[in-house]
């Protein structure tokens, strides 16, 4: 009866395990939060109606759910791995046959209070699943090329789908993810390499069978500053908020580019932007300072953990959210091409906020039952 | 053991890796943190100033124009406020509807709809597009009381130039039209105010010689605007600078008063001139056009038939209209003699014709005029007297005396298209047709026929000089540029001329209006101390005839086009001179008939008016205000300038109500 309760172990009580808590992951978690309602505060011209207080009410929901996640014993969430996984995946496959049946291209179920994304729930299915497999694997294993056929195909159905919708963004975050996952558990490097060397030789190649236009196609995506008035409009005027924010910003609800709306997307994929046009070079180095700390200490979560599943699902996670966030401000930056991303937990956004919250609970639990003793 | 070996190993390569990362993650976000600082430190001026451009557009605001106004400064030109209905179709739920509906308080045309539908559908949602301008007050306040029906209609005010004086100054002041686009390639950038739409530059006239100082400069709003271009506030805000006022030399009442005497003729043209200063009083011709129709944009027929009328309305004859100056010329040719040495005694006898050689010249009295002297040949204008001495003395004499009189020469007047007119001699007719000059033609030019040509206003000019003691005056019309004073005052003597000589030319004038017997006694001035002398000329237009002479067939039964030009030149008082006249009256057969009572109107007009005593033209103006001769005055604020309910007329604008709704 107590052995099979989610919460209690014999070993610690409630209390203790509440208190075991990665508080210090908590306190920086809250500190992003924080940016984030600023910025959305800003983004919604001062109306807290519009975006920033629903953000808040968001993250203090799925701050409640990550801490109950984190206290829930690690092996409960192995168990649930793959059911959880082939349940998000019916909810993809449910999301695609809607957008066929007419109500329109969409990537989400409206379940009322929220509307549900299930790629997002999918990124952290994905890793579970992952992490699982590798879960009881050793080297020898993790070398065989048959050993890696399960979790290829773990990643590429849901990319597939993902792709479908079509969501490219998402997409190559799963697969970016997932290959991560892969890495750390240690598949052999030639595999990467060689996966790395198949794409570089393919680029030529397709190059050559392109039409003119296609090639053009390529070229604004790659570089979208040739096109200032098509395609690069967006990243040029996120440039020019960036840079016009200069070393201290243009202060609090004072940031032009994105007050009078020039700038896109400012309340999702683009909040950096206003951020830093705002609070200028300071306020953005600090809050790129505050994920680097969050990833070291995810990261150390992994490493301290005394069992694979732990290991994988916690670095995985901390994997994921990294790629997020590089991507989404490299490409605000101009560093690389326009994908949607968000920005985890800064930007406005309801599934994402609460998978991402739900995955640094795992990563929590991984922590609180870092002794946990996970079997086959 | 092995499994655990096996373990070890597989930790081993999960710690290697999971530090590769975390480091590869710090190396991340290290490269972002350096792109960040080089777009926010070493390219943030220029992003800040890429920034700005985004977000500030700078918005002009039009001066208002410059007044032009007369000597007293009555305004001939301003900028009247007009209500115009404009429609924004943010604002407007169906534009059509909307449209459509104010039709049942305004005229509007169905053409009318559809053009400004097209319009505003090609301009951001929330500008404007003018529906009509010229709104009557009844209009607005209908369209204001009716506005909830309306949607997306408004009220604006805007302002339309406005010519008070209508045709009576509309060869002066000229007319305002919109840039063409020429002007606006050549000089837009410099002047952006150009671009504005409905922003008007002057096309002819006064308005187009002083444009410039006119038009003021723009004032600017800096707008801070999204990325549609709305505005959403207003950064800074320069107010205009209104441009200059010109005051001209004009007595705008005198100039009207010309027009009301000459618009008894079909044509005519005169001018009333400063003879000691040079001044131009009045300068009209008859007919117009009124230059509101211009400023408003003028309707094609009426632009048209303007341009079709045979009396030329669009031209300043007065400057413009080159005419035989006929007898009025007489006076330089008897100066001429009295230089070249004939003496003022001298007579000659006059049988009704001139022969020389086998070539007979008649007088323009076939009976003849008898034994007549210098004096009494200007008072009769006899033609022989002047065949005779023109013939001893030769055409370059007379020339001479021409060109220092002012004819021959533009005098750089203030309107354009001001002509020279003709004045012949030997190396004139020698560039002109490579031809000698034959005496016969020097007897014709004598009596201001063949081929000397004069202007209206060089006529008062000549004049002028005659009876101010020879000073060689240049006439003006700008009196005043925004603060700064124009016109001359005094002006260098002609050498040659002689105090006796003009003394007996301005003798001959008096008995040509005073003395039974002279051309001009029938229009003379009784008015005690406004008496005027001045000559009479008939310029034939077309050859007598043999027949025409033989039949004695009258002048006035040719058609139009044929009779002779009626000229008058006149000076007031004639014991200290001080307005001179010119008067052409076109076909008007006979200068004593047609000119002769045109001047002494005129003149008895200037005298009692006398606007050479005011000293109201260098008074300072307040700002957008006129100065007026004190009455009863009722301010109006909707004209910008006072005005005033009697003495002076001020034809074309009526008093208005006071704008805005009520």
């Amino acid at each position: 009866m107590i052995r099979d309760s989610l919460f209690l172990s014999p070993e610690q009580s409630m209390i203790q395990r509440f208190l075991s808590l990665n508080w210090v992951l908590v306190i920086l978690l809250c500190c992003v939060m924080a940016v984030g309602v600023i910025a959305l505060y800003s983004a919604g011209g001062g109306d807290l109606n519009k975006w920033a207080g629903n953000h808040f009410v968001r993250f203090m929901f799925g701050l409640g759910i990550m801490m109950i996640i984190a206290m829930v014993d690690v092996k409960w969430w192995y168990r649930v791995a793959w059911p959880f996984y082939i349940g998000v995946f019916i909810l993809l496959i449910l999301v695609e046959i809607m957008g066929h049946i007419g109500m329109g291209a969409q990537r989400w179920i409206n379940l009322g209070f929220i509307q549900l994304q299930p790629s997002e729930l999918m990124k952290i299915a994905v890793i579970m699943c992952l992490a699982r497999h590798f879960h009881g694997a050793g080297p020898e294993q993790t070398r065989r090329l048959t050993f890696l056929i399960v979790p290829a195909a773990i990643i590429i159905a849901p990319v597939g789908l993902v792709m479908l919708q079509p969501d490219l963004g998402t997409a190559l975050m799963i697969l970016m993810a997932g290959a991560g996952l892969v890495f750390i558990a240690g598949a052999p490097l030639w595999i990467f390499i060689s996966g790395i060397a198949a794409v570089l030789t393919a680029i030529p190649i397709g190059w050559q069978l392109m039409h003119d236009y296609q090639r053009q196609r390529v070229l604004t995506f790659l570089d979208p500053e040739s096109d200032p008035l098509g395609a690069g409009y967006h990243i040029t005027q996120s440039k020019i908020a960036l840079g016009s924010g200069g070393m201290y910003g243009k202060g609090f609800m004072q940031g032009t580019q994105s007050r009078l709306n020039f700038l896109p997307e400012k309340q999702t994929d683009f909040i950096f932007t206003l951020y830093a046009e705002e609070w200028g070079l300071v306020g953005g180095i600090a809050l790129l300072v505050l994920f680097a700390l969050i990833f070291i200490v995810c990261l150390r979560i992994a490493l301290r953990c005394r069992h694979n599943f732990g290991r994988y699902l916690a670095a995985g996670l901390t994997i994921n959210y990294s790629l997020h966030i590089y991507i989404n401000i490299a490409m605000v930056m101009g560093l690389i091409p326009v994908v949607g991303v968000p920005l985890p937990m800064i930007s406005h956004g309801g599934t994402a906020m609460l998978a991402c919250l739900a995955g640094f609970g795992l990563i929590m639990s991984c922590h609180v039952y870092r002794h946990s003793k996970v079997t086959r | 053991m092995a499994k655990r070996k096996n373990d070890d190993d597989g930790l081993k390569t999960f710690s290697r890796r999971t530090v590769l990362i975390g480091g590869l993650q710090v190396v991340g976000l290290g490269i972002l943190g350096g792109r960040l600082a080089y777009l926010q430190l070493v390219q943030g001026n220029r992003y800040k100033m890429l920034s700005d451009q985004n977000r500030i557009n700078i918005r002009l605001i039009a001066p208002p124009r410059g007044l032009i106004v007369d000597r007293f400064g009555v305004p001939l030109a301003l900028n009247v406020e007009n209500f115009q209905v404009h429609i924004i179709r943010e604002q407007a739920r169906d534009m059509r509807a909307s449209l459509e509906a104010l039709r049942r308080f305004i005229f509007l045309e169905e053409h009318t709809i559809d053009s400004v539908i097209e319009q505003a559908t090609k301009i951001p949602k929330f500008l404007p597009v003018k529906v009509k301008e010229e709104l009557t007050w009844e209009e607005v306040a209908t369209i204001e009381v009716n506005l909830p029906e309306l949607p997306g209609l408004l009220i604006d005010k805007g302002e339309t130039r406005t010519y008070p004086f209508g045709l009576t100054t509309s060869h002066l002041t000229g007319y305002v039209g919109a840039v063409s686009e020429d002007i606006l390639k050549a000089e837009g950038e410099k002047q952006p105010v150009l671009s504005l739409p409905g922003f008007k530059i002057g096309k002819i006239g006064i308005e187009k010689q002083y444009d410039r100082e006119m038009r003021g400069k723009a004032g600017a709003a800096e707008m801070e605007v999204n990325v549609v271009g709305r505005e959403v506030r207003e950064l800074s805000h320069k107010d205009p600078i209104p441009g200059d006022r010109i005051t001209l030399t004009i007595d705008a009442e005198l100039q009207r008063y010309a027009h009301e005497v000459l618009s008894k003729e079909r044509s005519a043209s005169a001018v009333v001139m400063d003879a000691h200063t040079g001044a131009v009083y009045a300068m009209a011709s008859h007919p117009g056009y009124d230059p509101n129709l211009f400023s408003r944009g003028i309707p094609r027929n009426i632009w048209k038939s303007l341009q079709e009328d045979s009396s030329l309305p669009l031209m300043h004859k007065a400057l413009v209209g080159q005419y035989p100056p006929g007898s009025t010329f007489k006076m330089l040719t008897a100066i001429a003699g009295l230089e070249h040495g004939i003496p003022a005694g001298r007579t000659v006898y006059c049988p009704g014709f001139y022969m020389m050689g086998k070539d007979k010249f008649h007088c323009w009295k076939p009976e003849g005029h008898g034994r007549v002297d210098v004096i009494t040949a200007l008072q009769k204008s006899c033609d022989t007297y002047f065949y005779t001495i023109a013939n001893e003395m030769g055409i370059d004499a007379i020339a001479e005396v021409s060109r220092r009189f002012g004819l021959g020469e533009k005098y750089g007047f203030d309107l354009d298209d001001e002509r020279p007119g003709i004045i012949p001699d030997r190396a004139w007719k020698y560039a002109r047709f490579g031809e000698r000059w034959h005496r016969g033609e020097t007897v014709v030019n004598a009596i201001g026929q063949g081929y000397v040509l004069t202007t209206p206003l060089q006529l008062a000019v000549m004049t002028a000089r005659l009876v101010n003691g020879g000073f060689a005056v240049k006439p003006w019309l700008t009196a005043q540029v925004g603060e700064t004073v124009r016109g001359v005052e005094s002006w260098p003597k002609i050498e040659s001329a002689r105090d006796e000589h003009l003394k007996l030319i301005l003798t001959g004038m008096e008995k040509v209006v005073n003395e039974p017997g002279g051309t001009a006694f029938a229009s003379r001035i009784t008015e005690p101390g406004m008496e005027m002398g001045g000559k009479t000329g008939t310029a034939q237009v077309v050859r007598i005839t043999k027949e025409q002479r033989r039949l004695r067939v009258k002048n006035e039964d040719l058609p139009w086009e044929q009779r002779h030009h009626a000229l008058f030149v006149g000076y007031a008082p004639i014991h200290a001179p001080r307005y001179v006249c010119s008067v052409v009256v076109e076909h008007g057969v006979g200068g004593s008939r047609a000119a002769a009572p045109i001047a002494k109107e005129l003149l008895i007009r200037a005298q009692s008016r006398d606007p050479a005593s005011m000293t109201a033209l260098y008074a300072q103006p307040e700002q957008g205000g006129a100065i007026l001769p004190p009455a009863e005055n009722e301010t109006h604020e909707d004209m910008g300038v006072p005005e005033r309910k009697s003495g002076l007329i001020i034809p074309g604008v009526k008093p208005k109500r006071k704008a805005g709704p009520q």
